[in-house]
């Protein structure tokens, strides 16, 4: 984090995060102080906003700015239906408390709560882009570090604490120093079977877990510009997972069609002046980013994690790494990875497709793709869940859930679940989860659990398979 | 906020790189809705058994562990959630900083925000620390220097808008607040409309798509 950064560039020379920077600074940056910077949107959940809520009620401060506040019910929530009193199954006492206390803090402050029986509850980061809520330009801050899934659309999205929490609550701004500028670039044509996710497992394992720490990275070339929304939201998600502070995609007409006529996109003539203002939002030709890293879409194969962090990674048909370092020794031991073993063909236990890395339809229907008039294979238990309301409702017009549960999987209500286990639905000590989410820290899904992160595809075909196994083959 | 400005403590080593924020407080202890207590799960998964037994094995429940005031942990430590519980867990272990050569980010930034020091300091300085665990370490704020034993000596960065707000145990709350007539003009200058409406109405929006 430099300080004294000359503020603006020559207007013909700035990159996309540049400009919707400059355009949320409230009061600049200098050496002493950080940049006041504004926030368009702010998304709140149950586990990180209590403490925050008690802070402004202790200093008797107001929320701000409650039409810029979204709350959702999602870490902690169950993920079975109410029973026939219509009560929810919470897997604790505390998990139910920490719901109860975001609705007293909402109704007290004036969050607008997208609760149970909503219609529009959802994983934090699946329903402020399908709601139209998350835009181009648009500065978005949530506590919860996948944030980063909303610059897709081109706009600035970071996690933050709780008590950045409470400061976005107090004041609509945070304290911010501008973080380095990366472009990565991903030109040509993806690979047969080759998914968003495959290509940000790859290059959080080319450019390591640290990677991008103190950078927002801007994703270019031809193989991002040919992604869907689903797919850039999926990439972004994972930003983080190299440590970069957030990550962006220019907006373009496939952003635009994707937000047109949501909810709370502009409407009408308001939309019209919103996109031709977003068309603006692209790194001009001449402007330098402090690292440039490139990599060609045609060596980015289905890749998978065998190790405890998302850089611990391969292409699905390499083996287990051999080397001799003391964090390999302690991942492989972990995992149950011998060195040099294959990955095809290791047992697993457990499948897990849902999370905001890919819970959304566009994953659904390529897991149902190999999964129809398929069974998961005997011992393996396999939890399918949709990222939100509105992407269940989706799926089951569309049958999905019928193809998941005749091939014998659970078809869950929305919410976290097994990406981080706090609700409840666990793997077992010891036991293999192929999984959609996005971390794979030791005990992440429950303690000593197992966790390989796949792409929808590739965890569908290993539940077929009951082993590590390549989508490409069904 | 209490001010800081110099803390001594004895360190205790981590030698693993990476140590994510579900190492330093697992997931499933996040089900508060306040701040303190989170110490005994800290590093919950390291330091007890499937029975709920201390491990004897695990250097973090030691007779050092119980005196030291300084974790000093291998690169990139904190990576993973914004869970701002893991300086919340660390401090309550009895905690005041963490030194390496590379910390994350958002970590970083939370723990700054809750007194403890999140610190930085070259590799081979670093290097030298993880190979003497339970040494005695000054900080000191003001010259921005870690201090040991037989001459050794370190430099930190620190931000220097987070080291007057620690030196002087003010909150960063308090300095947004006040800079109210910035943000309200700043809203009349970029016309900011509203976004949401009542949650009714988003709610019925959503049904009728
Ligand atoms: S799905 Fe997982 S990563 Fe995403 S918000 Fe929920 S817990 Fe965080």
């Amino acid at each position: 984090m430099s300080s004294g950064r000359a503020q603006r560039r020559p207007t013909n020379n700035k990159t996309l995060f540049d400009k919707v920077w400059e355009r949320h600074l409230v009061v600049e940056e200098t050496a002493e102080v950080p940049a006041v910077l504004y926030v368009d949107l702010h998304l709140i959940h149950e586990v990180t906003s209590p403490q925050a809520f008690s802070e402004l009620r202790e200093r008797g401060l107001k929320l701000r700015r409650p039409d810029r506040t979204l709350g959702t019910l999602d870490h902690s929530t169950p993920t079975l239906p109410a029973d026939a009193n219509g009560e929810l199954p919470y897997y604790t006492a505390d998990t139910r408390t920490q719901v109860e206390t975001l609705r007293r803090n909402a109704a007290e402050f004036g969050v607008r709560l997208l609760d149970f029986g909503s219609g529009a509850r959802g994983i934090v980061h699946v329903i402020g882009p399908e709601l139209g809520a998350t835009q181009p330009g648009m500065t978005i801050v949530c506590g919860d570090s996948h944030t980063s899934t909303h610059g897709a659309f081109g706009a600035i999205a970071f996690g933050i604490g709780t008590s950045e929490v409470g400061h976005v609550m107090a004041s609509q701004c945070l304290l911010q120093r501008k973080p380095k500028r990366m472009a990565i670039e991903v030109e040509g044509e993806l690979g047969k079977g080759v998914s968003a996710k495959d290509v940000i497992l790859h290059l959080i394992g080319a450019i390591g877990v640290e990677g991008g720490t103190g950078y927002a990275i801007e994703y270019r070339g031809s193989a991002i510009r040919g992604l869907d929304m689903d797919g850039r939201m999926t990439l972004c998600n994972m930003s983080i997972e190299a440590g970069a502070r957030c990550g962006m995609v220019a907006p373009d007409d496939t952003t635009f069609e994707y937000l047109k006529g949501r909810p709370l996109a502009p409407q009408g003539a308001d939309w019209e002046r919103a996109v031709a203002d977003w068309r603006t939002l692209v790194t001009d030709a001449d402007a330098a980013f402090d690292r440039v890293v490139e990599i060609a879409a045609a060596d980015i194969r289905p890749s998978i994690t065998w190790g405890t962090h998302p850089g611990m990674g391969a292409a699905i048909d390499a083996s287990v790494p051999s080397d001799d370092s003391a964090q390999s020794n302690r991942a492989r031991e972990y995992m149950g990875f011998a060195p040099g073993e294959r990955l095809i063909g290791h047992k697993i236990d457990v499948v897990f497709v849902g999370s905001c890395t890919n819970g959304r339809i566009s994953d659904l229907r390529s897991a149902a793709a190999v999964l129809r008039g398929r069974r998961i294979a005997d011992g393996v238990r396999m939890l399918v869940v949709p990222g939100s309301d509105a992407v269940k409702r989706d799926a089951e017009a569309e049958g999905l859930h019928d193809i998941f549960r005749a091939a014998g999987a659970e078809w869950r209500e929305p919410g976290c679940s097994m990406c981080i286990a706090m609700n409840g639905d666990l793997v077992a000590p010891g036991q293999t989860a192929v999984s959609t989410s996005n971390r794979n820290f030791e005990g992440r899904q429950g303690k000593g659990a197992r966790t390989v992160l796949a792409s929808p595809a590739t965890a569908a075909a290993s539940a077929v398979a009951g082993c590590i196994a390549d989508a490409r083959a069904f | 906020m209490q001010p800081i400005t110099r803390i001594t403590g004895q360190t205790l080593v981590l030698n693993d790189e990476n140590i994510d924020t579900d190492q330093i407080i697992p997931a499933r202890f996040l089900t508060t809705t306040t701040r303190t207590g989170l110490g005994k799960s800290a590093f919950h998964d390291w330091r007890y058994d499937a029975q709920g037994n201390e491990r004897a094995d695990s250097v973090l429940n030691s007779d050092a562990a119980k005196s030291a005031g300084i974790l000093v942990a291998g690169r990139n430590f904190g990576c993973g959630s914004s869970r701002e519980h893991a300086p919340w867990a660390l401090l309550d272990l009895g905690f005041r900083a963490v030194i390496s050569s590379e910390i994350a980010d958002i970590f970083r930034s939370n723990s700054l925000k809750n007194g403890l020091l999140a610190l930085v300091i070259d590799p081979a300085r670093h290097a030298e620390l993880m190979a003497r665990p339970g040494i005695e370490l000054v900080i000191d704020l003001q010259s921005q220097t870690v201090t040991g034993p037989d001459g050794w000596s370190a430099s930190f960065e620190l931000d220097q808008f987070a080291k007057r707000c620690l030196m002087l145990g003010v909150d960063q709350l308090g300095y947004l607040v006040h800079q109210e007539a910035a943000i309200a003009a700043y809203e009349q200058r970029v016309a900011l409309g509203k976004l949401l409406g009542p949650t009714k109405k988003i709610c019925e929006f959503v049904t009728q798509s």
